[in-house]
């Protein structure tokens, strides 16, 4: 065991070091617990330092798609601007306001850290790098997201503040709505590879199909993609799905009475809550640390697994940065009556195409049609229904119509 | 990993949880502590369930099986429940149990 | 009988959850009642993950503290009033309710402790959460349906009774 062993495959050192400390004369569940305490650790100081690049990143990139410079005082390109926040943040005063129920208003911003760092207990950086492979991986993800909104309620009620309780009512209305098309799209890609646990999904994806197409369930059920695309939208709080903070409607959200580092909390929660979405897609739909010569180098899985989530996470901040927010009866609408429907369609199809023959390459190529053809009715039936609403509109409002040109 | 630790503590939980649940549905005036106290009988029997489960059959899953029917019982009867319970406060104003009597003539 | 550190943790665990469902019933805020229920749930779920039945473990926290409790917290606010000042909390029958309930515990874990109990002494060499998925299609499909029937009509039941006229 030499360094440039580690440096080829990184999950080697768990094992390594957990040998290590049983040579020094250690019971087993001693070296177990170390271990696993480093193990956390590692996890949580990880996510809550990237959370300092990602908001620059998300700051920085949402203002050059506005045609705006973004922070650009404080360090080069505005890096260390995050740094100064925290400082601001961290000199504010806390204030806990009047009548405010003082155990849940404390609870409900460690509920929602304790949120992102389960999460990020099951994300496969690299081959065997995971913070805990468990068989119910992708079901403890929705779990836990339960976990955010009972949070979220909790500082919403706690506040006594009503906009701050409206603001809660949404958060759980929300997240709870699009937990069904966001499970039931996970759900579709278990069916296919057949596991839960997160660095098996990305191990099962290494498969070639027809041996030149890589196996990722992006390519097997594209629609299926989509759907938790737009769900992870949802559930990341972000626009057009971002009614729970709306600023114009309802202040801040259930986090308006926050400040100084419970505030600071909230905002983490939302960034690093991003990223690990994007992680979650990045890993059950692109194949995550899937790329040319893992397996000869696992260490380039690092390297595969964080340029997809950026690229997953890029995607949603564009799309942030570009739409403009959804009523909330719109939002439910569309959970309720497009995205649910869709979504057992589409389960329906991962489920009787991988079984429809013996080849696994043929069934692929059924489901991922099937998936397309799906895609295209839907888009078919949603747009024919949006343009008689309006003619329905236009028929009851004359004149309120006319052409803006 | 837990054949270590024996039955009857995990029995003895349940058995705790139980009474507690059983004090908080008798005892409790308001009709959505009482509901609090059912889930929680609900709760004391799933982990016997599964408890029996690992330490008498542990190749089988009939206890977990069990368990998840109860948990779907539960999720029904709590949105049942809490739907009734708004639907007297609309009315009645009120959701202490004791107040609820329109049946007593 | 060695003590090890799986003990520590399941009595850590067990003393949570029997902690947390006092606060439950002993609480005069209903909304704190309800914040000890998803402690008690959560400690539950520990349990289950210590009998290494995860899949429950995560439907326990999925569907208790996702859905039930978020619905208790709902019902709490949204009949307001009934949660704000220092209202009696406890019926006329709360003494005797207590007494009930301390000699139930004192007999069950009389009986519990008596009993042998045909423990076998195995480790879970096969993966659970297949074998469930199989026994919901096969030995228990009937129930499966009929719980499938119960949730919709719950559902249904739950948004018509609710609903405002």
């Amino acid at each position: 065991m030499n360094i440039f062993e580690f440096i080829r495959d990184p999950s080697q050192i768990g094992p390594w070091f957990n040998e290590v400390l049983l040579s020094t004369g250690m019971q087993p569940w001693v070296a177990n617990l170390i271990g696993d305490i480093i193990g956390v650790l590692l996890v949580v100081i990880v996510v809550l330092s990237s959370a300092i690049m990602l908001i620059w990143l998300e700051r920085k990139i949402a203002a050059r798609l506005q045609d705006r410079l973004g922070p650009n005082r404080a360090g080069r390109y505005g890096l260390l601007q995050t740094l100064a926040d925290i400082v601001k943040l961290l000199t504010k005063e806390d204030v806990t306001p009047d009548g405010a129920d003082r155990v849940s208003f404390n609870l409900a911003p460690a509920l929602m850290v304790m949120q992102i760092i389960m999460v990020a207990a099951i994300i496969p950086v690299a081959s065997g790098l995971v913070g805990a492979n468990l068989s119910v991986g992708l079901l403890y993800f929705v779990a836990m997201s339960g976990i955010a909104s009972i949070g979220a309620l909790m500082a919403g009620w706690a506040s006594n503040n009503k906009y701050a309780l409206l603001g809660g009512f949404r958060v759980v209305a929300q997240l709870m709505s699009y937990e069904i098309p966001l499970a039931f799209s996970l759900l579709a890609a278990v069916i296919w590879t057949g596991t839960m646990a997160t660095n098996d999904l990305a191990i099962k994806q290494g498969e070639l199909l027809f041996g030149f197409i890589p196996g990722w369930n992006i390519v097997v059920m594209p629609f299926a993609a989509l759907i938790f695309f737009i769900s992870i939208l949802a559930e990341g709080e972000r626009a057009p799905f971002d009614l729970l903070e709306a600023e114009s409607e309802i202040v801040a959200g259930p986090n308006i009475e926050y400040s100084g580092l419970k505030f600071a909390w909230f905002y983490l929660q939302f960034f690093v809550n991003s990223l690990l979405l994007a992680c979650i897609f990045a890993t059950v739909f692109l194949g995550g640390w899937q790329g040319p010569f893992v397996d000869q180098f696992p260490i380039l899985g690092v390297g595969y697994f964080f340029a997809k989530s950026l690229i997953v996470l890029l995607a949603l901040m564009w799309v942030r940065a570009t739409y403009p927010r959804l009523r909330i009866d719109q939002m439910m609408t569309f959970c309720w009556k497009v995205l649910v429907p869709v979504t057992l369609v589409v389960v329906l199809i991962v489920a009787i195409g991988a079984r429809v023959t013996p080849d696994r390459n043929i069934n692929a190529v059924i489901i991922s049609v099937a998936n397309i053809v799906a895609l295209f009715v839907t888009l078919g039936i949603v747009g024919r229904s949006l343009r008689r609403d309006v003619e329905r509109r236009k028929a009851a409002l004359p004149g309120a119509y006319t052409a803006q040109v | 990993m837990s054949a270590t630790i024996p039955l009857s503590w995990f029995l003895l939980v349940g058995a705790g949880l139980f009474s507690i649940g059983l004090y908080g549905a008798l005892a409790r005036r308001n009709a959505v502590a009482v509901l609090m106290g059912i889930e929680l009988l609900l709760n004391a029997v799933n982990i016997n369930l599964v408890a029996f489960n690992r330490y008498i059959v542990p190749q089988q899953v009939t206890g977990q099986v069990f368990a998840i029917f109860v948990l779907a019982i539960a999720a029904a009867e709590a949105a049942v429940g809490l739907a009734l319970i708004i639907s007297i406060y609309r009315s009645r104003d009120t959701v202490n149990l004791e107040d609820i009597d329109l049946l007593k003539g | 009988m060695a003590i090890t550190y799986l003990h520590l943790i399941f009595l850590a665990l067990a003393g949570f959850t029997l902690l947390c469902a006092l606060g439950v019933v002993a609480s005069r805020n209903l909304f704190h009642s309800a914040i000890w229920l998803i402690g008690a749930f959560a400690g539950v779920a520990g349990l289950y993950w210590l009998l290494e039945a995860e899949y429950l473990a995560i439907a326990q926290i999925m569907i208790y503290i996702g859905a039930i409790a978020t619905l208790i917290v709902f019902a709490i606010m949204l009949s307001r009033g009934m949660m704000i000042g220092r209202v009696k909390m406890n019926n006329f029958q709360a003494g005797i309710s207590a007494v009930v309930a301390a000699l139930l515990f004192l007999m069950l874990s009389f009986v519990l402790l008596q009993v042998n109990w045909p423990v076998v002494e195995q480790a879970v060499s096969v993966d659970p959460i297949p074998m469930i998925g199989e026994a919901f299609v096969t030995t228990y499909v009937i129930p499966f349906q009929v719980i499938a029937v119960l949730l919709s009509v719950a559902l249904v039941g739950a948004i018509m009774i609710a609903r405002e006229r």
